[in-house]
């Protein structure tokens, strides 16, 4: 984790923004899960869109969608990929 | 548990029954290679001493030996969240009493998410178990435009790759002569995730896995490995609530050994916390390459195109309610027909058996006690039966992930999740279905709540009781020209017992995190693509869960239905006599009703109602017939008429004053939202909870609500100058 500087938490991408995982939190309660269902360090993904009332969160990534609370996703340090 | 390190073998006998395990992720159409199977051979019951679900079937393999299959929870991961899926491992485990070691295992994955469900695959092939991989989906893939080289990934997974589709059940019989091979085949070494560590972090690993294989009796070096792997990388001091969460490992670590592992691990830049994952996931990639084409996301898939209506931040809630609206529709219009049929049919059994069995206390017994009461249950199985078809259809095509999606932010202030949502907006139609769907609900304090809240929903049986009280006492009065004071107090009854859900919720939660800080449970759920949801599929659950109802909940059902017409049938009233008395009123039923006179009068009520509260609890519609028969009215057309007029016209024999008034009809509304009138609902939390604790805390709780709340009422009601 050299450029810190860059790394956002998930919760903050807009929607159907692209990043890159780069790591997790200390206080990534489902850290374990998520990394099982393929979301770990160097996993692309895109942020779908936000439930009506702005919690939880739809991603996408490894071709499937995932429902994720905004206080999970705070865990999730991504880098945003720039749209070409 | 364990007798020695000596790994378990599975010998592949000639006995007649094979035992094979089934699992795979959830939304792989896992239920559906089941049901291809099986046809509906199969038999639901619950796991011995928990609350998960057993369904086992049979089917021929192809040289005629039968194969007994048990459907295990869908899990994505051999590292248990949750009792089912703790269920599902010690099944694969062989360390699962009621699932005989199991002789081979299918795995099913989704084809077009072939990465992720490779996780699973990678876990299981550990456990040195005959495995076929069953590749569902196929039909999706082939119209996404992609291919699978199915022979390379069968080469490279070194296992019997089939290529179906369930659902149409397409490549049934190649999936059974595969497992036909496997049974008889000695097993192939395999290149398995774990080795991707390599030596050099294999051996700094070894002292944990042999300290593992000591406590626990793993199938094979592998597995144990990948148990010492599995804890490098997860485990954390046990905080108290994790001890109880039935997912924990029951085999404790050696925390020493532990840490040295890791500190020799980050000395060679080893981030342990990701060992497990990268691994299994370094695994998949290779086996993948070149297997699948890579998929470009640019185009929006059929079902993101759908979502950007379904979950539209405007248009999702309102087509949620749009639905839920529909299916309420339709559960109140189509079972009219069946229940009256149902009600006729129970008539004329009664008629039927009446007249075989001569005139005397058996007569009655039967007649008035078994087919009268368990009828006034039965006469709801088609609404309970419609919400379960309809729930069906809901889960099945996906729909059911995004309402729990869409609903779970209102949820979250009162503990819940988005997945509660739904058990309880079926429970306003019948508490029993809503209770059954709480299945779905992994987290078991969050499912448990949900069990006992979901009563409070205002169900159908109710509204015969509001009903009449509305129609009997409350005023005629219209605001606006188009608002009835009637409607209102109606409205009032669903809102009151919606609020009463919440604060329950609430306070259980505040209980809940007083005795165990902990952090909330997570809300991380898969948002399957949408499918055409399969009317078979449907009618399967259908069947199930009627067959569970009458099966399960009607023993309890058919028992407290003797006891209470035993009570309303002795004593035996004189029958001589110029003026017979009325055999109800003195009845026990009767003398309760009169015990309790004094503790229900502060809410309003004479002993007639209390007599109603002893009867209602085999459903709460018996109150409106018990009212009939108190007050003698004939029951047939005019029933609820003339019952109206008595009971307007019932005045005390003392002070001359009318015995019911629109507060004391509101209290008796009150007390009805939250009373626990319904053997029903007793009956399916006991077999949900597998305990008689719930229900009976159930019972206690509600009751104490709904005096509290009609005593509330009553009394301020007078105080504000209502009669």
């Amino acid at each position: 984790m050299k450029n810190l500087k860059n790394l956002i938490s998930l919760d903050l991408l807009k929607k159907g923004e692209k990043a890159v995982v780069r790591g997790f939190g200390k206080s990534a309660a489902g850290r374990i899960q998520l990394m099982e269902l393929g979301l770990m360090s160097g996993t692309p993904l895109r942020l779908v869109k936000s439930a009506p009332l702005g919690d939880p969160l739809e991603i996408a990534f490894r071709g499937f969608h995932l429902s994720i609370r905004k206080d999970d996703a705070r865990a999730v340090l991504v880098e945003k990929v720039a749209e070409r | 548990m364990a007798k020695n390190g000596v790994a378990r073998t599975n010998p592949v006998t000639a006995s007649a029954t094979i035992s094979i395990g089934l699992i795979g992720n959830p939304n792989t159409g896992k239920t559906s290679l089941f049901n291809a199977l099986t046809g509906l051979r199969h038999k639901v019951a619950n796991y011995p001493g928990v609350t998960v679900e057993k369904k086992t079937g049979t089917f021929a393999l192809g040289d005629g030996r039968k194969a007994e299959i048990t459907d295990l929870p869908g899990l994505y991961s051999l590292n248990p969240k949750s009792s089912d899926e703790k269920i599902a491992v010690d099944a694969l485990h062989g360390r699962l009493p009621s699932v005989e070691p199991l002789q081979a295992v299918v795995v099913v994955v989704d084809a077009g998410n072939l990465a992720r469900n490779l996780f699973l695959v990678s876990q299981v092939l550990e456990l040195n178990l005959p495995v076929v991989l069953a590749l569902n989906m196929m039909d999706e893939i082939e119209k996404r435009g992609l291919t699978i080289d199915v022979g390379v990934l069968s080469e490279r997974l070194g296992l019997p790759v089939v290529p179906i589709v369930a659902r149409r059940r397409v490549g049934i019989d190649s999936l059974k002569d595969r497992l036909n091979e496997v049974l008889g085949q000695s097993r192939i070494p395999r290149y398995t995730a774990v080795e991707q560590a390599g030596k050099d972090l294999l051996d700094i690993m070894l002292p944990l896995r042999e300290h593992l294989a000591r406590q626990e009796n793993f199938p094979s070096e592998t597995a144990a490995m990948a148990a010492a792997i599995h804890q490098i990388s997860t485990r954390v001091q046990p905080a108290p609530w994790e001890r109880e969460e039935a997912g924990h490992p029951h085999f404790g670590p050696n925390e020493e050994i532990l840490e040295k592992c890791r500190a020799l691990l980050e000395g060679r830049e080893v981030d342990w916390q990701g060992l497990e994952t990268t691994l299994r996931y370094n695994w998949i990639d290779q086996i993948l390459t070149g297997v699948i084409g890579e998929e470009e996301d640019a185009k929006l898939s059929p079902t993101e195109m759908a979502d950007k209506l379904l979950t539209h931040r405007l248009a999702g809630p309102l087509i949620f309610l749009f639905v839920f609206g529909l299916i309420f529709q339709s559960i109140f219009s189509w079972a009219e027909m069946p229940m009256d049929f149902i009600e006729g049919g129970v008539a004329w059994t009664g008629e039927q058996a009446g007249s075989l069995i001569p005139p005397g206390m058996l007569h009655d017994l039967v007649v008035d006690g078994i087919i009268a009461g368990v009828g006034s249950v039965l006469v709801f199985l088609p609404q309970i039966l419609l919400l379960f078809f309809f729930l069906a259809l809901l889960e099945d095509s996906g729909y059911l992930a995004r309402s729990a999606f869409m609903m779970d932010r209102l949820m979250r202030g009162i503990g819940l999740s988005g997945r509660a949502v739904i058990p309880l907006l079926s429970s306003f139609a019948c508490a029993i279905p809503g209770i059954m769907a709480t299945r779905t609900i992994p987290n078991w304090r969050e499912r448990l709540v949900t069990i006992m809240i979901a009563p409070l929903m205002s169900c159908s049986a109710r509204l015969p009781v509001y009903a009449l009280m509305i129609a009997a006492f409350i005023p005629q009065v219209t605001f606006l020209g188009i608002f009835s004071l009637s409607g209102f107090v109606l409205l009032g009854m669903y809102l009151l017992g919606t609020l009463g859900a919440v604060t329950v919720a609430f306070i259980a939660q505040k209980l809940r995190n007083r005795r165990h800080p902990r952090p909330l449970s997570t809300f991380i759920m898969e948002l399957p693509p949408y499918r055409r949801p399969s009317l078979r599929w449907a009618g399967v659950q259908v069947l199930d869960r009627a067959r569970i109802f009458i099966t399960q909940a009607g023993q309890i059902i058919l028992a407290m239905s003797i006891v209470l017409w035993a009570l309303a049938y002795f004593p035996r009233a004189e029958q001589n006599g110029e003026k017979a008395v009325p055999q109800l009123g003195q009845s026990y039923a009767g003398q309760i009703g009169k015990a309790i006179e004094p503790v229900i009068e502060p809410l309003g009520f004479d002993w007639k109602m209390g007599v109603a509260l002893v009867t209602s609890f085999a459903a709460r519609e018996v109150a409106v017939s018990t009212m009939a028969t108190m007050y003698n009215v004939e029951e047939g057309e005019g029933e609820t008429v003339s019952l109206r007029q008595a009971m307007r016209n019932d005045r005390d024999p003392i002070t001359g004053k009318p015995i019911y008034t629109p507060l004391v009809a509101v209290a008796v509304m009150v007390f009805f939202v939250f009373a626990c009138q319904c053997m029903s609902t007793v009956a399916i939390v006991k077999r949900e909870t597998n305990s008689w604790l719930w229900p009976v805390l159930m019972i206690i709780y509600m009751t104490s609500l709904a005096y509290l709340l009609a005593f509330i009422t009553y009394q301020g009601g007078r105080l504000l100058g209502f009669e």
